[in-house]
């Protein structure tokens, strides 16, 4: 077998070293009625690598990649183009296999790489410090919650109804368990966000208010009276965002006030892959560090003064702190932020903002041309790269007849909220650099007929 | 804009022992790397791209009006800098990678390939699902393999990493328990478990409490025993456990257990050593995580991501998270969000189906399944038994090369599984694992897990897995048994260890005490910078 390199001289002759006459010595502490004799039930035999391809390959044939269609899918993932030199660069062995640098001296290409990333997710976000990655959005937007908790001592917490359902879900999941209250809602088609009902509902008991940057509808409100409500009652201010790419053009929730900042840095190095590993994004004031979670580089200098990162503050962690640690995180994902740090430094702040305005002047363009399809209405004023139409049939249907055209036109509402019949007309179309003239055509043509 | 107002300039000149530095402090192939932050990308972009049509912006008044630090380098730059970076970091294909309860083993190439292919690594989470059957069909395969491999009941594929598995499972547990009308508090956990056990524990609201362990380094069942009540809601077993044994009462553990109305979770993270040898169902576990980034090979990647799919028994298979799939006596794989649960449990589950709800926003680490299920197809049944095999007789191997000159507290009671305890026992006063771990980098080999398990002293866990060759071993061993020699003798050099490391050993009470977890450009006037962005003078 090619992964194994033990023959079967050295078997014996390793044996003998151990003193055991057999393999099945070895195992001798498995009870004998729970050891298995025989190959494993149900699995087929070693396979040779060309019979393994062609197994993923008609696998992977009956799925329709992003790239063979016009595509217009976001809603926390997003399609963008990844230069070539990133892909390469995290495959190199000595980042691809290496470990959680506990042993610094030989794991500095990971810990600069992490102090990179983390310096490079603080300046995007517009706050002080940021981790060195979460497993991705969804959960770090729960231990945003856990941490306000910890901070401001109090477990109520109110959701915007733009947050991404699937985050809500993440959080209600959580909350069941964990004692808090989530106060939840369900967006309107409207242009207005839920900014000022928030703000209305903070009270001494809330610990945080939670409100996605643009919203799950692509919807963009100013975040500073929210941030100064909350404040004003002891409050945190957590932002999330799903498309870190807006923040090339738009101001920063950090700049607004927000407390913390988490989000998915997907859409940054980091390919679709049907929803994972991505990469979250958790930033915040330094003021809080020692209440965050997950793993954090820091810098530091070695015997010979010379300077060097190693991770710090483990004691928040669960391998010093145990049950009383910030977090459970272990593995997080640090290769998806090698990607996200290699794509950040190739754009580089003119990059990532010309990549920002192609976005959304693209989305600008899609959106007009949509809009004056009769029957279609945008409900967006304000958006990045993504907007949400509201169609005169249903839209779960439309998705589904648009496929038929071999056009991925939108995720439509009815999926992410299917019991709302207030929604059930609406998609939310994400237009990025990948998107051409002929593809805009395509969905134009497509929408045309099923709204006919 | 200049970003690079921090004065960085070259290290100065290192002394080492016997040569007389260099301008650069490059020493040939070591190379020193600045941060992107200390070179002038200001204005430098690595991408090109195609000009934005001009349109009204509908931003809502909201743009950036302050610049925002990022540096870019152009692609030959770019390449260059991750190129650097990466030489000063040790991976498995440089060389043996002991870290114990790590399983750090060879990741195969054809994984990677697999992953990259556009239908698996270019398809959206929130695709019609007539648009990813492919994808759902790859999952439901790898689940029912996990299944076959493990003997359980079910399995919850979305859990995106271990810790994140074990909270899966401990939500299912609390399910469970809810749904029986039965609220308990306690988890017990032994004090040999990994961190993240009793992290877990707590981060879904449970109390620990700590079971001992015996001389032989197993569980104590007579304690554990007496300790079960109403209040207990699960015991937390890693087996085979983090001192590289396996708890021979792994069943009569489960059975008190399930007596006395609670749960048994085992902490899969040492499957390798007992894959296609024994299969947890059989011995009464009722939820496991499988850390596809350990037994099935997927890449540690500097940290993650993992993936940790969840095995779980008959009595809690209904209450695992959604999304799911499964397969319909049809042959058609059905992927069953929160809308279909309800109506998808009733045809086919009898209404059995009671999901705790969703752990991740989309399916999982997609990306760690297709190259799992590549491995597994690779291996095949009769591979994978090898593979435990193999990864048990290396760690033995080292063990019984290794016995005369470490101690092994718990080699007396016979053969480990697939990774060799050590303790510090022996050392001259003053000499501990630490510079044990940091000679062993020297010889060019990463050290092995220090300092756990907790329970002995100066923790030594060598995981060699069975990628390995015999030679590899040999020259570990040798590697290992000299310095253990020089720390019995007391050599004052291994204190100074690791010399010829990109890094002497680094200061981390500094790091911890004065915290700088981002670069900060120094105000334009300090162009004498102190402090530690300009370290490296002497």
């Amino acid at each position: 077998m090619r992964y194994l390199p033990l023959t079967d001289a050295d078997r014996r002759q390793m044996l003998d070293v151990v003193g055991a006459g057999s393999i099945d010595e070895l195992f001798r502490d498995v009870p004998e009625a729970a050891r298995l004799f025989g190959p494993i039930q149900g699995l087929p035999m070693h396979a040779p690598e060309m019979a393994v391809e062609r197994h993923l390959s008609a696998l992977a044939a009956k799925n329709v990649p992003a790239g063979s269609v016009p595509f217009f899918l976001g809603c926390g993932a997003y399609k963008h183009h990844v230069p070539a030199s990133v892909d390469h660069l995290i495959q190199r062995g000595e980042f691809l296999t290496a470990y959680t640098p506990y042993q610094p001296e030989i794991a500095q290409g990971t810990l600069q790489v992490l102090f990179e990333f983390q310096t490079q997710v603080a300046r995007l976000t517009g706050c002080e410090v940021a981790n060195a990655s979460m497993y991705d959005g969804s959960t770090a937007c729960w231990e945003a919650i856990g941490m306000a908790r910890r901070i401001t001592r109090r477990k109520r917490t109110l959701i915007s109804s733009g947050l991404h359902p699937h985050y809500v879900a993440v959080c209600n999941t959580m909350a069941r368990f964990t004692g808090d209250t989530l106060v939840t809602g369900t967006p309107e088609l409207a242009a207005e966000t839920d900014i000022e009902q928030l703000i209305g509902q903070i009270d001494g008991e809330t610990s945080a208010v939670v409100v996605q940057y643009p919203d799950i509808l692509g919807r963009i409100a100013d975040l500073t009276p929210l941030a100064e409500a909350a404040h004003a009652k002891g409050a945190l201010l957590i932002a999330v965002v799903t498309e870190p790419v807006a923040l090339g053009l738009i101001k920063p929730p950090g700049e607004m006030g927000a407390d913390i900042v988490v989000g998915e840095g997907q859409s940054i190095g980091v390919g679709l892959q049907f929803g994972g590993p991505y990469v979250g994004l958790f930033a915040c004031r330094e003021k809080h560090i020692r209440q965050m979670p997950g793993r954090l580089a820091g810098e530091t200098i070695d015997a010979e003064g010379k300077r060097g990162f190693v991770l710090t503050l483990s004691t928040r962690e669960q391998h010093i702190r145990r049950e009383k640690a910030t977090s459970n995180i272990c593995t997080n994902s640090g290769l998806c932020a090698l990607a996200f740090s290699i794509h950040l430094t190739l754009l580089g702040e003119k990059g990532l903002r010309q990549l920002a305005e192609l976005n959304h002047a693209r989305a600008v363009q899609v959106a007009e041309r949509l809009a004056a399809i009769p029957g279609v209405n945008l409900v967006n004023d304000s958006f990045f790269n993504e907007f949400t139409i509201e169609l005169p049939v249903e839209a779960r249907p439309a998705v589904h007849r648009m496929v038929e055209q071999n056009v991925l036109g939108g995720v439509s509402l009815g999926r992410l909220y299917p019991g709302s019949a207030a929604l059930a007309n609406g998609l939310v179309v994400a237009v990025t650099e990948m998107v051409t003239d002929e593809d805009i055509d395509a969905l134009e043509g497509a929408l045309k007929e099923v709204v006919a | 804009m200049t970003i690079n107002q921090s004065g960085w300039k070259p290290a100065a000149p290192v002394q080492g022992p016997g040569d007389t530095g260099t301008i650069t402090g490059n020493r040939a192939l070591m190379l020193e790397e600045p941060l992107i932050f200390e070179l002038d990308g200001a204005d430098t972009t690595g991408v090109d791209l195609a000009p934005a049509p001009k349109v009204a912006s509908r931003l809502g008044g909201l743009e950036r009006s302050e610049a925002i630090g990022l540096p870019g380098l152009s692609e030959p730059e770019t390449v260059r800098h991750y190129t650097r970076l990466s030489r000063q970091n040790y991976g498995i294909d440089l060389g043996l990678f002991p870290l114990g309860s790590c399983t750090m083993k060879h990741n195969p190439r054809l994984n990677e390939k697999m992953a990259r292919l556009p239908g698996f690594a270019d398809i959206h989470p929130l695709q019609p699902r007539e648009t990813v059957a492919g994808a759902l069909e790859l999952i439901n395969q790898l689940a029912f393999w996990l299944i076959d491999l493990t003997g359980m009941h079910g399995v919850a594929m979305s859990p995106k990493a271990g810790a994140h598995g074990e909270l899966c499972g401990l939500l299912c547990i609390r399910a469970a328990l809810e749904a029986r009308g039965d609220a308990r508090e306690v988890v017990l956990v032994p004090e040999s478990a990994h961190g993240t056990n009793p992290a877990t524990a707590a981060f879904c609201g449970y109390r620990v409490e700590n079971i001992p362990a015996t001389s032989a380094g197993r569980v104590d069942l007579e304690a554990l025993k007496a300790r079960l009540g109403p209040d207990v809601a699960a015991v937390m077993i890693t087996n085979p456990n983090t001192c590289g044994l396996f708890e021979p009462e792994m069943k009569a553990i489960s059975d008190a257990v399930h007596a006395a109305g609670g749960f048994v979770y085992c902490d899969g993270a040492n499957f390798n050593a007992i894959v296609g040898k024994v299969r947890p169902g059989d011995l009464g576990v009722d939820a496991m995580h499988i850390n596809l980034h350990k037994t099935f090979s997927t890449p540690h990647g500097g940290g993650g991501p993992g993936s940790g799919p969840v095995v779980l028994s008959e009595a809690l298979s209904p209450f695992a998270p959604l999304p799911y799939t499964a397969k319909t006596a049809d042959g058609v794989v059905h992927l069953v969000e929160e809308e279909q649960a309800e109506a998808f449990s009733q045809e086919h589950f009898g209404g059995a189906m009671q999901s705790f709800g969703r752990m991740t926003a989309f399916h999982g680490q997609m990306g760690m399944f297709t190259r799992a299920l590549t491995y597994i197809l690779s291996h095949g049944a009769d591979g994978l038994k090898q593979v435990a095999e193999d990864a048990v007789l290396n760690a033995n191997y080292v063990l019984r090369s290794l016995e005369d000159v470490l101690d092994a507290p718990f080699a007396h009671s016979g053969p480990c599984m697939h990774e060799a305890l050590f303790s510090d026992k022996g050392f001259a006063d003053g000499f501990s694992t630490l510079d044990l771990a940091k000679a062993l980098i020297d010889e060019g080999f990463h050290p092995m897990t220090m300092y756990f398990p907790l329970v002995v002293h100066g923790a030594m866990l060598v995981e060699p897995t069975e990628t390995e060759s015999k030679a590899a071993l040999d020259q570990f061993i040798a590697a290992l048994r000299h310095v253990a020699e020089r720390a019995r003798a007391g050599d004052e050099a291994l204190k100074s260890a690791p010399i010829y490391a990109p890094r002497r050993r680094l200061d981390e009470t500094l790091a911890a005490r004065k915290p700088v977890v981002a670069f900060r450009t120094p105000a334009p006037d300090a162009n004498k910078v102190s402090g530690l962005n300009e370290a490296g003078g002497q």
